[in-house]
Formats: structure tokens, sequence, C-alpha cells
């Protein structure tokens, strides 16, 4: 049953993954990534990391590719993508190349014997308990660095898309209809 | 049975098909779109990894590079907007103000 679970999901995902990298439709290639998220979460969940299956989905799925339509809301994205490579081939071979090398790395015998965990789960913990002991005390620091990363992300992100804002067709049709009600009010 | 090596194999795939993005797109969101692949696979190496050597710094890491990518969506989509109203396209080949 894992066995097939598992096969099942990274043929998905590759396909999916394969078509967000190949589509020239930009609607097609967000749509299919954010498949492909929502199917690794099942692949964590095979793993038994149960809370980072639902951290991926609501993060990956729910915050970012969010995200993501929004932001293309500022784009023109219903349009096809227009791509002038010089050599198609060049591409696939350097990539075909770098798959390779990467499978047979990662398909090695690993070789060392002593390695050993250092921060096992916990007796009698489920997988979000034991997440919860370890990040809270052993990675307390990089959490509450990454908290902060984040509120510097929000603010920088704001900043940079609002720029220009006020200048936008809805506030100036805000002020002249306030400017209007106000000459009426006189 | 489904062992440690399995995972890593695709999650080797999985970071080759982001590499082939990077290398082939030339629209900047179809970039971004192949980096976040990149870190969905490193994503799936180490919560293999975690799992498989009953270690949970494996999917701690995984969590920090959720918040990384979280924070770059952010970012960069700010910028990506800033460029699009300065240049109104996102093709990589327009942005040439540094060539020599």
């Amino acid at each position: 049953m894992e066995t097939f679970a598992f096969y099942l999901f990274a043929i998905l995902i590759t396909g999916l993954f394969a078509v967000t990298v190949m589509s020239r439709n930009i609607l097609y290639a967000m749509t299919s990534l954010a498949a492909g998220m929502v199917l690794i979460s099942g692949l964590f969940f095979i793993l038994g990391a149960d809370f980072l299956g639902v951290v991926q989905l609501i993060v990956y799925v729910g915050a970012v590719m969010a995200l993501y339509a929004f932001g293309m809301m500022f784009f023109d994205a219903t349009g096809v993508v227009r791509e002038n490579n010089g050599s198609p081939f060049l591409v696939f071979l350097l990539g075909g190349l770098s798959a390779v090398i990467l499978v047979v790395i990662f398909a090695a015998p690993v070789i060392g014997h002593n390695v050993q965990a250092l921060y096992p789960p916990v007796e009698g913990a489920t997988n979000p308990q034991a997440v919860g002991l370890v990040l809270f005390t052993k990675y307390l620091v990089p959490f509450e660095v990454a908290a902060v990363m984040l509120l510097v992300a929000m603010i920088a992100g704001i900043i940079l898309a609002g720029k220009k804002m006020e200048r936008s067709l809805s506030s100036t049709r805000d002020e002249e209809l306030l400017e209007t009600s106000e000459k009426e009010m006189k | 049975m489904i062992g440690v090596t399995h995972y890593l194999v695709l999650s080797a795939i999985l970071f080759s098909i982001g590499i082939v993005g990077v290398i082939r797109r030339k629209n900047l969101l179809m970039l971004f779109f192949a980096t976040e692949i990149m870190l969905n696979a490193a994503n799936i190496a180490f919560a293999a990894i975690s799992s498989y050597s009953h270690d949970l710094s494996g999917q701690m890491f995984a969590f920090f590079i959720v918040a990384i990518a979280a924070s770059e969506v952010a970012v960069g989509l700010g910028l990506l907007i800033l460029l699009y109203k300065k240049y109104g396209t996102l093709d990589l080949d327009n942005y040439t103000m540094l060539k020599g």
C-alpha cells in the first residue's frame, strides 16, 4: 500500500512539475505547481511527518500560491509567454546531465556507519508534539530569527508593492468623490 | 518496500526539473516557480532522511526552508511588481541596463 501510494504520488508530482516548467501559459503553470505542492504534502504524510505536511498545505498551497495569484493580477497573465531560446537541445542536455549526476550521488550507498540521531522523537509522543519539543528547546533561536525575518519580509513586500499606489485609479476616484461631496455640502 | 533511496532519487529528479526551468525560462515569474520546485525537492529529501534515521533535525530544516520560501515570495513579488510598473514586461531579455 505504501509502495503504491509512493509511486502514484511520485509520478503525479513529476508530471505536474514538468507541466509547470514546460507550459507556455502562465496560468497552467501556476495551477499545476499548486497541485504538485498538495501531492508533496501527501508524501510528507506517508513519511510520518504530519506537522510538516500540514505546514506545507497551509503555507505553500494556502499562502504562497494565493500570493502568486494576487501578484499575477498586476501582470498580463493571460497572454502566452514568449520564449525565444537559442538551443533547447543544450538546455535538456544540461538538465539531463545534472539529473543523472544527482541520481547517481543519491543512489550511492552510504558509507558512514557512526551516523546517529541527535534528536530522536520522544517515546509515545505524536509527531506534532515531538516537533514542538525539539523546535522550542533546541531550535528556539533560529525560530525567533525566522519570525523576525518573516516580519521584515512582510514590511518589505508592503513597501515595495505599495509604491505609487496613491495614484491608482480607484483612489483618485475616491478623492474626486470626496471633493465633489464636500462642495455639495458647502 | 520503499527505502530512503527512492525518496532521494525522486528529490533529485524534481530538483533537475527545477534546474531545467531556471535554464529554460525567460519570464521572471516562471523563474520563481522553478525556484519553488527546487525548494520543495530539498524539503522532500530532508523529510525522508529525517523519517528514516529517526531524527527530527531534518524536519526542522524543512520548516525553516518553508519560512525562507515564504519571505522570498513576499519580497520577490514586490520587486517583480516594481519592475513590471517600470518596464511593462517580465521578459528577462529586456532588463539590459547593466549590459556593458
